[in-house]
């Protein structure tokens, strides 16, 4: 007896140390995955943040315009010489560039976009015409590279003229970097420093407005019926497993799916928000339908018999007490469903919103692109100014997925109960 | 939350009404154009269409970068407003996608030649300047290779080395970045630098003649030991990989080469350095035309259709100092500028006789 309690005791007293040791270990390896995994996602951030912010502030030039009255003679102001202005006032302010080829190397300094915004100026406030104004101008793109350090000073894109030209204009202090609202309301545009992602913001926002008012209601009430009413056999389980199948299946496929019935067969409109809602939301589905039957799920049953007990109606029961509260897990899978859709590409492609749109979609049926087929696009233009603007996509919309994704934690929290 | 239920199924039913019924909406009118096609020509008619839509009263058109086949695929579906009216090509349209066009009723096509790309291979700014000849690169790049012992065969490709290819070259590993096979980029090297080069061997030239299969085998196929690497479509990419890798060659077109010009420069091939001005008057070997078709059917129905296609081919656009030209695009010779706009102004169809 004696020999063999002292025994266990030794066994124990053996293995401690190294039991300790194992479970140190054990802590230490879980802190390392999510230690390295932090640091891909910090050097992701660092990557695209210091590559993207310097597209927040963009160069602009100031330039004395005189809207000269001879322009606006004939016909539609709206379709006048507005590139002469520009010209006009860049040759006066440099006398003496004369030559051909000089001249078009002086206009090439300022944005094509300047004449679209003079034009705009004026259809707004006619009294302009005959005034001299001074105005801030963009600046053509390789200007903007260059101030920002993204070119060499020499050797690069611009001849030495044009760099002594630049030089002159930020002594004058006719040159500074502003902060870019063009990136926030324009649509895309081939001049990067034309380019802005509220054209893709919208379509985005029209295609998950579809995406919401679909795959919201049908997924909750097939979750209900699923969990609340459908029998247990054979037809339910196979629509199960077919759901779960669903969830995984790769998402270019919905797009595949997406083109044979609602462009092909329906004869829907190509590249149209509607399109891209309704293929999202198949995608989004399944997703929404398990997040809402593990919610139900959680319901304890003693909730739906006291219902019942005092004479609720099954629907009753439902309505009144288990949806409300199985509501913020069903939120919660909501919301994370819409930033996977959010974040999409694949299936848009096949559906046409993989496209060069410069007008802002103002409706579901207009032609619209989205956000991350923007960023797609924009990483694959040759010019070199389309580099920031790309990461400056990306943080934007990483910020609205932060911000989608911090709102579901946000629901758990406020809303979760425990029983 | 009775309340809140029904609002939800309201919605519903009235998204699902509006599903069942724009097909009357799309299929009454289009005002905006639509234009598919490559991705080569997506640079370019971007530029345009940009242009156009703000300088006229019309919508910007819509452009979809499908790749060249595709575009026809999508192009010859049929005339009406759900089918695109342009479709863009880095290459000429083939007999057999004029015939599935015709069979579809898109009878009547307007063929647009825009100007020329070149295609060009470059290397770091850094790394030495090299001159090649396309035979070099078919011997660096081809998967089988003539023997070098001189004899009448071919041998898995041997060399490791540009040095090996021509003892004038650098001794530098071979690595060249290029695009894949789905890419119309590299179906126009191979046709113009790979057969050419395999062209110098009068042997295989022979072959094309007696045993075309294997002349194809040979001087269209491109090593896959990872000499040469597949860089997908983005040529951005190539740019970034070669300037951090100065022993590395890439493939691409032109338009990248002069966006990057402190970064990369141009191989010369067969002695000429692929500038601008070179590639224009055509003695840089390594270019092709690039295209866009129009369904004429169309220039009726869909507004604005004219005025694109005069905004595209005007001066201004298209011309040795037009805004095209600033983007990359090799303009075409004066004169045949002259007969493209008088062509395009009549709306003068394709006939199947001048693809073949």
């Amino acid at each position: 007896m004696d020999t063999t309690q002292l025994k266990t005791i030794d066994i124990v007293k053996q293995g401690l140390e190294r039991r300790y040791r194992a479970e140190r270990r054990f802590r230490r390896m879980g802190l390392a995955a999510i230690l390295i995994s932090l640091a891909f996602l910090s050097f992701l951030f660092i990557t695209i943040a210091s590559k993207g912010y310097s597209a927040f502030v963009q160069t602009r030039i100031q330039l004395d315009i005189h809207f000269d009255p001879q322009i606006f003679t004939e016909g539609d102001i709206g379709a006048a010489d507005y590139p002469r202005l520009v010209k006009a006032s860049m040759a006066a302010m440099f006398p003496t560039v004369t030559g051909r080829t000089e001249k078009r190397q002086l206009y090439a300094l300022i944005s094509s976009g300047a004449a679209f915004q003079l034009r705009r100026m004026v259809l707004e406030d006619r009294a302009l015409i005959g005034t001299r104004q001074s105005v801030w101008l963009p600046a053509d793109d390789d200007v903007d590279m260059l101030v920002k350090g993204h070119l060499e000073w020499d050797g690069g894109r611009l001849t030495p003229a044009q760099v002594k030209w630049i030089e002159h204009l930020a002594t004058q202090g006719q040159l500074e970097k502003k902060f870019n609202t063009t990136f926030f309301t324009a649509g895309d545009s081939r001049e990067p420093e034309l380019a802005g992602i509220w054209g893709a913001v919208s379509g985005s926002f029209f295609t998950l407005i579809v995406t919401l008012l679909l795959s919201f209601p049908i997924g909750v009430a097939t979750a209900i019926y699923m969990q609340e009413f459908a029998p247990r056999n054979r037809w339910t389980d196979l629509i199960e497993v077919n759901i779960n199948n669903l969830a995984a299946v790769p998402s270019i496929v919905f797009g595949l799916l997406g083109l044979a019935v609602f462009l092909n067969a329906f004869g829907l409109p190509r590249s149209a928000p509607l399109v891209g809602g309704l293929v999202l939301s198949l995608m989004t589905l399944p997703t929404i339908i398990i997040a809402s039957r593990a919610a139900l799920q959680a319901v304890p049953p003693s909730i739906r018999d006291a219902a019942l007990s005092v004479g609720a109606s099954k629907m009753q029961m439902i309505v009144h007490h288990v949806l409300p509260l199985a509501l913020p897990g069903i939120l919660t899978g909501t919301i994370i469903g819409m930033a996977r859709a959010l974040g999409e590409t694949a299936p848009l492609l096949m559906i046409g919103m993989v496209a060069f749109i410069v007008d802002i979609p103002s409706g579901f049926l207009d032609p619209a692109t989205a956000l991350p087929v923007q960023i797609f696009l924009w990483a694959d233009s040759p010019e070199r100014a389309f580099v920031e603007l790309t990461s400056a996509a990306t943080l934007a919309l990483l910020v609205f997925l932060i911000v989608m994704n911090g709102l579901a934690v946000l629901l758990r929290k406020k809303f979760e109960r425990r029983w | 939350m009775n309340k809140k239920k029904l609002a939800l199924s309201a919605a519903a039913a009235a998204l699902l009404w509006a599903t069942t019924t724009t097909p009357g909406i799309s299929a009454a009118a289009r005002d905006y154009i639509s234009i598919v096609g490559s991705s080569t020509v997506y640079p370019f008619a971007t530029v345009v269409a940009e242009q156009f839509g703000k300088t006229t009263s019309h919508k910007t058109p819509k452009i979809e970068s499908t790749g060249s086949g595709g575009g026809f695929k999508l192009f010859c579906a049929g005339v009406g407003v759900g089918h695109p009216d342009i479709t863009n090509a880095s290459r000429r349209m083939k007999p057999s996608e004029y015939e599935i066009c015709f069979e579809k009723g898109v009878k009547d096509i307007v063929e647009v030649k825009i100007g020329y790309d070149g295609i060009v291979v470059a290397n770091a700014k850094r790394a030495p300047q090299l001159e090649l000849s396309r035979k070099d690169l078919f011997l660096a790049l081809a998967k089988q290779v003539p023997d070098p012992q001189g004899a009448q065969n071919v041998v898995p490709n041997p060399y490791k080395t540009w040095k090996q290819v021509n003892p004038a070259l650098p001794d530098v590993k071979i690595e060249v970045l290029g695009p894949p096979p789905t890419s119309g980029t590299r179906d126009a090297f191979v046709e113009l630098v790979m057969e050419h080069g395999a062209g110098m061997f009068e042997w295989i030239r022979a072959l094309e003649k007696s045993d075309k299969n294997q002349y194809k085998a040979i001087s269209q196929t491109v090593r896959e030991d990872g000499a040469y690497i597949e860089a997908g479509e983005n040529d951005n990419l190539i740019v970034q990989k070669l300037d951090a890798n100065p022993n590395a060659m890439g493939i691409f077109g032109f338009s990248f080469l002069d966006q990057n010009a402190d970064k990369i420069k141009g191989a010369q091939v067969d002695g000429v350095a692929p500038t601008f001005e070179a590639i224009a008057d055509g003695r840089y070997p390594v270019s092709r035309p690039l295209y866009f078709y129009v369904k004429k059917a169309h220039a009726g129905t869909i507004p604005g259709i004219r005025e694109y296609l005069d905004e595209f081919t005007s001066s201004k656009a298209m011309g040795p100092e037009g805004y095209l030209s600033d983007k990359g695009l090799i303009p075409m010779p004066a004169d045949e500028h002259e007969q493209l706009r008088s062509d395009v102004e009549q709306l003068k169809t394709l006939r199947i006789d001048q693809l073949k």
